[in-house]
């Protein structure tokens, strides 16, 4: 690759707007300027610096590293921008790695496409900008091509960010959830819920005041742990919207099986549980921005738990259910209380309850 | 949590179980002993804890009109979301009545219509937007029983005592006891006892009960949220029953006294008085079971400064929620359970909520119906 206009780039003058006005998105010098500086400048890599409309891959490289390709995509809208345990920019970096590696892949490249609303604060963007490049450092993709859009005053909200990413699967390792059979172990990393009720409160519309911080965190450290020790794991999801209900439902659904869980086993923190109580909330259906469900064969289940609780995105792992032959396609609880109910699908979105 | 663990412990639970088993062998009688919960919060534990499913057979819980959203009628929210959809409104709600549904549609809907409709957590938030939107008229959605009236007379005072011109209250308060009084009137009745709303009882106390004990001679426990609360409410029902007693018990005495809550109570007292007449989802007209604004306040008082509709709108004919409210049929029963009405189409109260009946059944509880139908059978 000719990086010679990277290098040149590099000596390139400090961006020095304010706000983001409608130029910045208008194709001429002012969109050039602030992605220069803002973007190429912050995430820094050869492929990028060359601003073509397209990254360009050597599919050698990737042929070497498995012998299939993740692809997925996720925008991110999240209010307010920043919150206790993470922001936008980090969230849109580490959501993606996860939805590429509970694929087994080793996620490599991501886009990034901004909608910027106008009259955004530059440091704001360079604060979004600096969370997504450190996030993908720690997680060693890089970010390789982008797009920048800017909408008039009260056509979005602030900032809006997709991230596109690419991955390659090991040979061999291919979780999904039609694999799941009847007697397989589900476990997840950790407690449920932090990210939903961390984005609750920092929206500061309840009066509470808490140390809840969101889960936000990559998560292809600890898949690698689980594929390590169980390259047949038989399906993973990350619990993101919906939180681990969604995704249980999913798994009985595409596999046609039953899926019991046992309510003493969840791990949700007592902060995340007491906020849930006042609001008539149940945390299985909160958002996770680092929480993984696995499903694996029963005699792999106390390798993998003590593989996840070797890593730290796992220490907190638990087995947390199994999966039944029927009734086919329910998620059941089994409560403290020896007694039976369904974890449906939710209906709509969560709202806060009257009394 | 401390305070909360100690109310979920199974092992107790069973204890009281035994108790209820016991209890209940000693009525002479040669079907289950009905007892309606009465308030919303009491369903959605029920079927949350699954307790239903560790009641003996003897014991059949039949789930009350107590969910103050479920009970909303069709004509009131159509008055609502013309409220919303009026020029320089902000409409105010709490966040569950977004969902139910009116004549067309919901406040969701309408919201997603352009009506700039907002979800607040309390009467004062909505106070609050008034003060930050001067050129704006913000109304609030009261509803709710005893529980949360106290809040909106509280927050209409304080509108007054802040000058505050630009808000205003679509009163919709409802009373538990007419209610109550309602259903025991209705001759195809068939409830042996009540376990009463906790949380109206903290403001309204336990004396308001004792009509129903001495007049319609049922059983009533005020009761708690937790499981152990709900369990040993059961047991005291029936323990009156086996007893022969018809009297008003409280169990939720960490919270709920004989007389209420005099500061709550007087601020009610000062800012509604009692409607001629309500109309309940799923129950039709209630005489003196509804609230609205005193004359006096009329300038916070939504019915006197707007015009909307105000036209009442029938239940849907294949609605049958009044059955299920009154014990006669269970929510499974109904002929549009699960089909043509569901929590996302709901066609009648119980479905509205996840406190409604149905709503709970379907939600919860849809594996248990084959064993209930077995049990009525």
């Amino acid at each position: 690759m000719d990086i010679s206009r990277w290098k040149m780039r590099q000596g390139k003058k400090k961006f020095q707007e304010r706000t983001v006005t409608l130029a910045h998105g208008s194709g001429g010098s002012a969109m050039r300027d602030l992605i220069d500086d803002v973007f190429v400048g912050s995430f820094d890599n050869p492929t990028l610096s060359l601003l073509e409309d397209q990254a360009r891959i050597d599919l050698g490289s990737l042929m070497l590293l498995g012998d299939c390709l993740a692809f997925t995509t996720d925008s991110y809208v999240v209010t307010p921008l920043f919150f206790p345990g993470g922001d936008i920019g980090s969230l849109a970096v580490n959501g993606t790695v996860n939805d590429l590696c509970v694929s087994g892949a080793k996620p490599l490249f991501l886009s990034c496409s901004v909608i910027l609303e106008e009259g955004l604060e530059i440091d704001i963007l360079r604060r979004v900008v600096d969370s997504m490049k450190a996030a993908a450092l720690a997680v060693g993709v890089q970010i390789v091509t982008g797009d920048t859009k800017v909408v008039p005053r009260g056509s979005a909200d602030k900032l809006f960010i997709n991230t596109t990413g690419i991955g390659v699967i090991k040979t061999g390792v291919s979780p999904a959830a039609f694999q799941i059979q009847p007697g397989d172990i589900i476990l997840v990393n950790g407690s449920l819920g932090d990210h939903g009720a961390a984005i609750l409160v920092a929206r500061g519309e309840l009066s509470l005041e808490t140390d809840i911080q969101s889960d936000c965190q990559p998560l292809n450290g600890l898949v690698d742990a689980i594929v390590s020790v169980c390259p047949n794991v038989r399906a993973m999801r990350d619990a993101t919207r919906g939180g681990l209900a969604t995704v249980l439902n999913e798994f009985a659904q595409s596999a046609n099986v039953g899926i019991r869980l046992h309510e003493s086993a969840i791990p949700v923190r007592k902060e995340v549980a007491g906020m849930c109580e006042l609001l008539g909330f149940d945390p299985l259906y909160l958002a996770n921005e680092g929480k993984l469900v696995v499903v694996v064969p029963p005699d792999s289940a106390d390798e993998v738990l003590a593989a996840m609780r070797s890593h730290s995105a796992g220490k907190d792992a638990r087995i947390v259910g199994e999966v039944i032959a029927n009734p086919a396609g329910v998620v059941l609880l089994k409560t403290e209380f020896g007694t039976e109910r369904i974890v449906d699908m939710l209906v709509g979105e969560q709202l806060p309850r009257i009394c | 949590m401390k305070y909360i663990n100690e109310f979920r412990d199974p092992q107790k639970a069973q204890i009281l179980i035994e108790q209820i088993r016991q209890i209940s062998q000693q009525i002479a009688t040669d079907k289950p002993i009905k007892i309606m919960e009465v308030c919303g919060g009491h369903t959605h534990a029920i079927f949350k804890y699954g307790l239903e499913d560790l009641l003996p057979k003897t014991i059949e819980l039949v789930h009350g009109p107590g969910c103050p959203v479920c009970i909303m009628p069709r004509g009131r929210l159509d008055d609502a979301i013309a409220l919303a959809q009026q020029p320089n409104v902000i409409f105010t709600t709490f966040g569950d009545a977004m969902r139910v549904p009116g004549s067309k549609y919901s406040l969701l809907q309408a919201k997603a219509n352009g009506a700039d409709i907002r979800m607040v957590y309390s009467p004062l938030d909505a106070l609050q937007i008034a003060k930050q939107n001067s050129d704006k008229e913000v109304v609030f959605f009261a509803i709710g029983f005893e529980t949360t009236a106290p809040s909106t007379a509280l927050t209409t005072l304080q509108a007054e005592s802040d000058r505050i011109q630009n808000f205003s209250l679509f009163c919709n308060h409802v009373l538990v006891v007419p209610a109550l009084e309602a259903l025991l009137a209705n001759p195809d009745l068939q409830l042996n006892g009540f376990v009463g709303p906790g949380h109206v009882s903290t403001v309204i106390g336990t004396e308001p009960y004792r009509i129903i004990a001495e007049r319609y001679h049922k059983p009533v426990v005020v009761s708690g949220f937790e499981p152990l609360d709900i369990l040993q409410s059961i047991w005291m029902v029936v323990k009156q029953l086996a007893e022969k007693r018809c009297e008003v018990e409280n169990q939720y005495s960490r919270l709920v006294n004989s007389a209420g809550n005099a500061v709550a109570l007087d601020a009610m007292q000062r800012v509604f008085e009692v409607r001629e007449m309500f109309e309940w989802r799923g129950l039709g007209d209630i005489p003196l079971s509804g609230l609205k604004m005193r004359s006096e306040y009329a300038c916070f008082d939504a019915e006197a400064k707007f015009t909307f509709p105000g036209k009442q709108v029938a239940d849907h004919k294949a609605c049958q929620c009044g059955e299920i409210l009154k014990g006669v049929m269970k929510p499974w029963q109904c002929k549009v359970f699960g089909t043509a009405c569901v929590p996302e189409h709901p066609l009648g109260a119980c479905m509205v909520s996840s406190e409604g009946a149905c709503a709970a059944y379907y939600k919860y509880g849809r594996l248990s119906i084959e064993r209930e139908e077995v049990k009525v059978n």
